[in-house]
């Protein structure tokens, strides 16, 4: 196995060739932002929350589907990184309906971490309040888009570990929306399995068991992370 | 020295944050050997806001004309605002309304459409104050000086963000026990 | 099909051409203002004055001088005519035997004319698009016949290298680079794509191309399958362009048929196929990762680069994507070479570029001229400056991914660099005139509504920001923005463009950070104007 060394924010990692500078990272403790990465699953790099600056690039690359290369000098907290990632976030709350008082997953959502993070106290952009639905047809989940990010963790964990790929995005820009099946409320969708990965892997409140109420959220990552060693190591057991 | 003048007031939201302000206990003994309380809901009789206010804590969101009338006056007369809690900094739960776009669509879902008997829409001008179209965070509306999240913020985040005011520096809003929101 | 055979279809084809040729242009812009009817018009006063053995009306594809349409060419005369209708149509007939003419002719010394150096368009106005007899009767297919046999792939590349061609869908990457680097990768299944999906409001050169001499697209494109060792082409092309679509069905079938298409082209070892896949209206499709998904039947959206498609392209496959320009330059170079072309252009911008002329300007329409030609030529001298006496305040170059070009520059040469040094681009080669009337900062929220509403929305700085700098604007249109929405809008055009996944969001602040280069006293109007004319007291933003 070849190994890289490179620094990140002035510290020397050495990792394996095939891995991403989120990854290095990660392995060295150094925390950088992400909300769309999901291990176990591909990457879309659309959150942008991870982007890092490279000595000697100009353009920002995102940590997660980025290689480590020999001598890379990253930095992850620049005052630009700072001052982006906070609007990167403030976005986010300004174009949903983020109602952390009332959400199940208050206390235990990525998004909300996401603003303590990047140390937004409150957002500069005028709140949009679109007009979302909610979808409750599911006898044991509940799909509220008002919540939703659009980080399709759902889309990815559903079509790449189970199998099943209920989810997809429909529409273009701001009108963008998770759709189930095809464009069908969730519980006519057929092909769906129940299985609750959705939910596991749902950064926010979006996904949701029924019957929870505000804070109530608990997800089992871990069961993702699981599967994936099974399927990929034959590890069958937990 | 001379007492710092605090006020708190409450505009579109559920009064939980000066619930959460009482909760401070026998801290607010402590308090008002810094501060003299001018004007509160829950800590003075006085109807009319007054000139020259240090530090105010805003509750709640802009949501109908006399929190707008109000809210003017505040910035007017006071050298601190602090955004106090999800409902001033964010809209919050006042501002799920704003989904059904107008203010006419709530009042008539609200009044006439949910009516079980007596189905009428309030209109006493002078007496209810007219709704916004949207129920809007204060930093909408006026400029903030501080935001403090939480809903409600905690008696020991409310406690953070004062106490360093008191001294003449300011508050540390960072980390999950000062801007937390929810 | 051998050179032989070529040769003589193309003689065939010169033999059966009447003396007189009258060439109505049949493409989109003058069909729109009648051009079928004058076409058919002139049919039948053809067979009623008995000149059918000395006369024909062809369609043509783009004469170019698209303000005045319809537009009608008579060969070898040498006569324009614009704005004809079916009821002057009878004396561009007669005006054949002599006799004076209703119609309007156009001053063939008219500079939008005789400035143009036609490379690309060679063909465009000249021949029927849908009768590949007429393609290769001026010499269409020669190139791809002397490509496949008497060049060896990498000669090709080394040519198309050596000319200096730029790709011309707006981005500048020096095509033979491109070229080299698919080449490079390992033998296997390989495409090539051209990008049709030309969407930036106000351009119009791929559709004239495509409308006009389909053939040479199809033969560039044949030719790099050939230098790359690819197999198979696609056409990624907008449905908005019917004409476009069905001329390159017709001329797909017409080179099947005659086995200049499909396997052992002349009789070689080569074998190329072209299929068409039409877009469902996505502006982001031209982006060539959104393209690549949605040639694979997926949703249009981009996807991070590297690996940018010569080593990962359609379905993980090395793929060479150009746009259509940038294919229809292929043809002159293998014929003329690479030096010849060369020669054309500036130092580092080789050859010619083809411009949509539109806006405030006397002359719209099709132009192209070589590389280094000033703004002001084109605008000016070319497209006859500003109707009715007004002045030019700027022009816009690059679509909603570009920036305007202020008054003071126009005597700026057009080639990449030094249209990105004024902050703007090359872009694919729409160019609007705005005259002293235009109000820029509207012209910056229009772009930002194009921006916005054509987002994807996979990544959030183009899905939200957009959304966000769209608001901002608006508030300046309506007169309602203060000082911070000024700093605020900059501060947000920086972030979302460095932060956007693709090249729409990183491009979209573009058209306002121009218009706040050069204009920027028109927000700061807007601000005063707005402060003094509000009653209600100002809505700030936190600090």
């Amino acid at each position: 196995m070849s190994v890289r060394t490179l620094t990140i924010d002035g510290v020397d990692v050495a990792i394996a060739a095939d891995q991403t500078i989120l990854q290095a990272a990660r392995s060295a403790g150094i925390p950088i932002p992400t909300l769309c990465h999901l291990d176990g699953v591909s990457e879309v790099a659309a959150c942008r929350l991870c982007l890092v600056e490279i000595t000697g690039m100009q353009k920002l690359v995102p940590a997660c589907v980025t290689r480590v290369a020999e001598g890379m000098e990253v930095q992850t907290q620049t005052p630009k990184l700072q001052d982006y990632r906070r609007m990167v976030v403030e976005l986010l709350f300004s174009e949903g309906n983020h109602v952390c008082a009332i959400c199940v997953a208050n206390g235990n959502c990525d998004l909300q971490d996401a603003a303590i993070e990047v140390g937004m106290d409150h957002t500069r952009f005028p709140y949009q309040f679109p007009d979302r639905p909610v979808d409750i047809s599911h006898p044991q989940f509940g799909m509220d888009h008002n919540r939703c990010i659009l980080c399709t963790r759902c889309v990815r964990v559903c079509d790449e570990i189970e199998g099943a790929h209920v989810w997809d995005v429909a529409q273009r820009g701001a009108n963008c929306y998770i759709v189930s099946g095809m464009n069908q409320p969730w519980g006519a969708v057929s092909a769906c399995t129940s299985c609750g990965k959705c939910v596991d892997a749902c950064p926010t409140g979006a996904i949701f068991r029924k019957g929870e109420t505000t804070g109530e959220k608990e997800r089992d990552r871990a069961k993702l992370n699981f599967l994936v060693t099974a399927r990929e190591k034959k590890e069958w057991t937990r | 020295m001379d007492k710092i003048k605090l006020a708190t007031v409450w505009l579109a939201g559920c009064s939980g944050c000066h619930m959460s302000f009482l909760d401070l206990d026998e801290w607010l003994i402590e308090l008002v050997q810094w501060a003299e309380i001018v004007y509160s809901p829950v800590g003075s009789d006085r109807k009319d806001y007054p000139e020259n206010v240090d530090v105010c804590l805003v509750e709640g969101g802009v949501a109908n004309e006399d929190n707008k009338t109000m809210i003017l006056n505040v910035r007017q007369r006071s050298k601190i605002l602090i955004s106090f809690g999800d409902c001033a900094v964010t809209a919050n739960v006042p501002g799920m309304r704003n989904m059904l776009e107008g203010s006419e669509p709530v009042l008539r879902r609200g009044y006439s459409e949910l009516a079980d008997n007596t189905a009428q829409v309030p209109d006493e001008p002078g007496i209810v104050p007219r709704l916004l179209d949207q129920v809007l965070p204060v930093h909408q509306v006026v400029a903030v000086d501080i935001f403090m999240p939480g809903c409600p913020p905690s008696a020991d985040r409310i406690k953070a963000t004062i106490e360093p005011l008191f001294r003449g520096d300011r508050p540390q809003m960072v980390g999950r026990d000062m801007i937390k929101f929810g | 099909m051998d050179v032989s055979e070529l040769q003589s279809m193309a003689k065939q084809e010169r033999d059966r051409q009447k003396p007189h040729r009258i060439l109505c242009c049949t493409a989109a812009g003058c069909l729109s203002s009648g051009a079928a009817k004058v076409k058919a018009r002139l049919e039948e006063e053809v067979n009623i004055a008995g000149l059918t053995q000395a006369a024909e009306v062809c369609s043509v594809g783009c004469l170019r001088f698209c303000g005045h349409g319809p537009l009608v060419a008579v060969v070898p005369d040498g006569l324009l005519y614009e704005q004809v209708t079916p009821e002057n149509a009878l004396s561009i007939i007669t005006a054949l035997q002599g006799k004076a003419t209703e119609a309007i002719l156009t001053d063939p010394h008219h500079p939008f004319l005789t400035h143009q150096m036609p490379i690309v368009l060679e063909n465009s106005g000249k021949i029927n698009p849908e009768r590949i007899e007429e393609y290769i009767a001026v010499g269409g297919y020669q190139s791809l016949h002397q490509a496949l046999l008497e060049m060896t792939p990498a000669d090709v590349v080394t040519e198309i290298s050596r000319s200096g061609l730029r790709g011309r869908g707006g981005g500048g990457y020096p095509t033979g680079l491109k070229w080299a680097t698919v080449a490079k990768m390992p033998t296997g299944q390989k495409y090539v794509v051209c990008n049709a999906d030309e969407g930036d409001p106000g351009a119009f050169m791929d559709r004239s191309v495509l409308e006009s001499d389909p053939h040479r697209v199809l033969e560039g494109m044949a030719i790099a399958g050939y230098a790359i060792g690819a197999h198979h082409g696609f056409i990624y092309v907008r449905a908005e362009y019917p004409l476009a679509i069905q001329h390159l069905q017709t001329a797909i079938h017409q080179a099947k048929h005659y086995g200049l298409l499909g396997s052992q082209i002349f009789d070689s070892p080569f074998d190329f196929k072209i299929d068409i896949r039409i877009g469902a209206g996505a502006f982001v499709c031209g982006e060539e990762t959104a393209l690549i998904h949605s040639i694979e039947g997926g949703r249009g959206t981009p996807r991070p680069r590297p690996p940018y498609p010569a080593e990962a392209g359609l379905w993980q496959c090395p793929t060479l994507i150009n746009n259509v320009e940038t294919f229809a330059n292929i043809v002159p170079i293998i014929r003329q070479g690479a030096d010849w072309y060369a020669s054309i252009g500036t130092e580092k911008s080789k050859g010619t570029k083809v411009f949509a002329l539109t806006g405030k300007v006397n002359h719209a329409g099709l132009i192209e001229v070589p590389m280094g030609t000033t703004v002001r030529q084109i605008v000016e001298v070319m497209g006859g400056g500003v109707p009715d006496g007004g002045t030019v305040k700027s022009v816009q170059t690059g679509g909603p991914s570009g920036g305007c070009i202020p008054a003071a520059e126009l005597d700026t040469p057009v080639d990449y660099e030094s249209l990105l040094k004024l902050g703007t681009m090359m872009g694919s080669g729409g160019m609007i005139v705005m005259d002293d009337q235009t109000n820029m900062v509207q012209i910056a929220q229009f772009y930002m509504d194009f921006c916005r509403s054509e987002s994807c929305g996979k990544c959030i700085p183009c899905r939200a920001g957009t959304v966000q700098l769209h608001q901002l604007l608006s508030k300046f249109v309506n007169r309602e923005a203060t000082l911070a929405d000024l700093e605020h809008l900059e501060a947000l055009c920086h972030m979302v463009q460095n932060t956007s996944l693709c090249g729409l969001g990183i491009s979209a602040p573009n058209p306002v950070l121009s218009t706040l280069r050069y204009f920027r006293q028109e927000y700061l109007d807007l601000i005063d104007q707005g402060q003094k004319s509000l009653h209600q007291p100002r809505v700030e933003l936190g600090r």
